[in-house]
């Protein structure tokens, strides 16, 4: 499979700048796992190594053990999946002594995922990776609660902003945390507009899609969970239109986007859109090399388009026509050359 | 020991047994590091396919060869879309391969008496195990179920490598008419055996469970879950198994099975979420 360092740039043509940022965290490049599709990094790293990756975003984890809901958590659906694996994870404890471990003695980058049952959690969460060394907070306010009536506190503005500020506050303040956000809203742009207001970083898009499969042997929901959240390609548009939302809602918060990115020109799509860093999921359970392909593709799609650093091309798309031929006259380069 | 590789491997041969489709294909680098009870995950559709998710294989017939001579093989039968794709695949073309994947058969440190057991194409990854201790001087038997004779697998090739193989059918279309836990306590007394090995559906592996339990022996099986990943990560294909410690956890079955001991997982609570698996209060 091809390395991540190995150039992708042809004869001719420059190298490109890969380096991005998330807030205060400097990436050496734009491409991380997605929460819940890496675990904590340890297996991808029999595959390649996980340091090559602008960061290695783990499985959401809450403060106790959690088992996970009962089989069959998972069904195929066309170019997706439906999961209801329900957050099985080991515990904040276990999960600061070992896998935490396990990505600081392999160099790894470490963006964490937290979840919680109501903002008390959240925040216990926070404290608790108060002195450990993480690069990133990403606060997974798309799970279920019990403060919203089995909603998820991201589709609540009040209740986003709540746990956002409230985790901003406990949280080490090198550490930026980023609002992951549901796409399952009637309005992203509000609620993206409040977590930026509580205090947010930035922004982590999108979550899992709600979704449901009937078995038709069983004439019964396929999932134990009945309900699942639908993730791969098949959800890719609706991905990258939330970055797109959410660029032009909040303009001066980085985003990592997310949603279906199989592909060295998926990612690109979502820099286009306003992501600053890309994150890869579902891909992974298709090719355990995704996510380091994806960064080698992804930098041949920007020097086949003149671009010379991967942080010109975010929210390229918004500009208009004229602005863009623009930019390119500038370096006497044309837009596709 | 190596881990997984992921490779590309061409198709040698593809020959069909009963209703299966038996596939050879060239993977030196899954063949390496191979042991019997691993498993390989294919990716299936094509690079633009819809279906994302890898199928998974047992292994046998693994030949590690030098670099460039590595071949594996594993068994198809007609189930879904997927392998309705890999049935029509033909000797040349390149399948996408994750593998070897799994926990192997934990093989006895001495020669002991020992009874195999596969249900339909299950026997396949028995056919390696039944050579590792054959080798290592053990006393085998086999015993081969399937609902009907097309649905058996590997019989012949096991004949040739034991002797004698007891076969079973559901409709008495070969062998004796019933099921595989028939003729068990018999073979497991008759050999004295100390270890029973199955591969098969999950109803059989809890049935051959049981009847290795009556003879306070244990049985090692391979048990087959829905999985995406086949690599750990994914988290869909746990079961609830019974720990050392006395606790019952959610296991992935790619990467802390597919071999279990029969007696550690709980198969009446397969598919439910029993009250003390570890983090059920957490839910």
């Amino acid at each position: 499979m091809t390395a991540a360092t190995e150039s992708s740039t042809g004869p001719g043509e420059q190298a490109v700048d890969m380096r991005t940022s998330l807030a205060s965290f400097q990436l050496p490049n734009p491409v991380l796992t997605a929460s819940g599709c890496a675990a904590a990094g340890r297996e991808l790293g029999q595959f390649f190594d996980v340091a090559e990756l602008g960061g290695v975003v783990t499985k959401s984890i809450m403060l106790k053990p959690r088992s996970g809901r009962p089989t069959p958590r998972m069904a195929e659906t066309p170019s997706g999946m439906l999961n209801s694996i329900g957050l099985q994870g080991p515990g904040i404890d276990s999960f600061i002594a070992n896998d935490l471990a396990w990505l600081k003695q392999a160099g790894a980058r470490s963006v964490v995922s937290i979840a919680g049952h109501n903002t008390e959690e959240f925040v216990n969460l926070a404290k608790r990776l108060y002195n450990h060394p993480i690069d990133l907070l990403e606060v997974n306010i798309s799970c279920p609660n019990v403060e919203s009536r089995g909603q998820v506190f991201a589709c609540d503005p009040t209740a986003s902003a709540r746990v956002i500020s409230a985790v901003r506050r406990a949280a080490n303040p090198n550490v930026p945390i980023f609002a992951k956000l549901s796409p399952d809203v009637t309005d992203i742009g509000l609620i993206a507009r409040s977590v930026a207001d509580a205090g947010a970083d930035g922004i982590s898009l999108i979550n899992t899609l709600l979704g449901l499969v009937i078995d038709l042997d069983t004439m019964r929901p396929a999932l134990g969970g009945v309900t699942g959240g639908l993730s791969g390609p098949a959800i890719r548009p609706v991905a990258i239109r939330c970055v797109w939302q959410v660029h032009q809602a909040v303009p001066h918060l980085p985003l990592l986007g997310m949603g279906g990115i199989k592909t060295g020109a998926d990612a690109l799509q979502f820099i286009l859109a306003g992501a600053s860093a890309v994150s890869v999921g579902t891909a992974i359970f298709n090719d355990p090399h995704a996510p380091v392909r994806i960064l080698a593709e992804l930098q041949a799609e920007l020097a086949a388009r003149g671009f010379a650093s991967v942080t010109e091309a975010v929210g390229f798309a918004h500009r208009a026509v004229a602005e863009q031929e623009e930019f390119f006259a500038s370096r006497k380069l044309g837009v596709g050359a | 020991m190596s881990g997984p590789v992921q490779e590309q491997g061409e198709i040698f041969d593809v020959t069909k047994v009963g209703d299966y489709l038996q596939f050879t294909v060239v993977a030196p680098g899954v063949a390496q590091s191979y042991r019997p009870g691993q498993f390989v995950a294919v990716a299936v559709g094509g690079p633009d396919s819809s279906m994302l998710l890898r199928r998974s294989f047992a292994l046998y017939g693994v030949k590690p060869g030098g670099e460039y001579a590595g071949t594996i093989q594993f068994v198809v039968a007609a189930k879904g879309r997927g392998s309705q794709w890999l049935l029509a695949q033909r000797a040349g073309a390149r399948l996408d391969l994750v593998g070897p994947l799994g926990v192997p058969f934990p093989l006895p440190r001495e020669s002991v008496p020992a009874v195999l057991v596969g249900g339909g194409y299950g026997t396949a990854p028995l056919l390696p195990l039944a050579e590792h201790l054959i080798a290592a001087g053990s006393e085998i038997e086999l015993i081969v179920g399937a609902s009907t004779a097309s649905r058996l697998f590997g019989e012949l090739a096991a004949k040739r490598l034991i002797g004698s193989v007891t076969v079973t059918t559901d409709d008495g279309s070969a062998g004796q008419r019933g099921w595989v836990t028939d003729p068990l306590p018999s073979a497991i007394e008759r050999l004295g055996a100390e270890i029973v090995y199955a591969c098969g559906p999950m109803g059989m592996l809890r049935a051959v469970g049981e009847v290795a339990a009556a003879h306070a022996i244990p049985a090692q099986v391979a048990v087959e879950e829905s999985m995406a990943c086949g690599i750990g990560v994914c988290m869909t294909c746990v079961l609830p198994v019974r720990g050392e410690d006395g606790l019952t956890r959610f296991l992935r079955s790619c990467v802390d099975g597919p071999i279990f001991d029969a007696s550690r997982i709980r198969w009446a609570d397969v598919g439910t979420l029993p009250a003390d698996v570890l983090g059920a209060d957490g839910m």
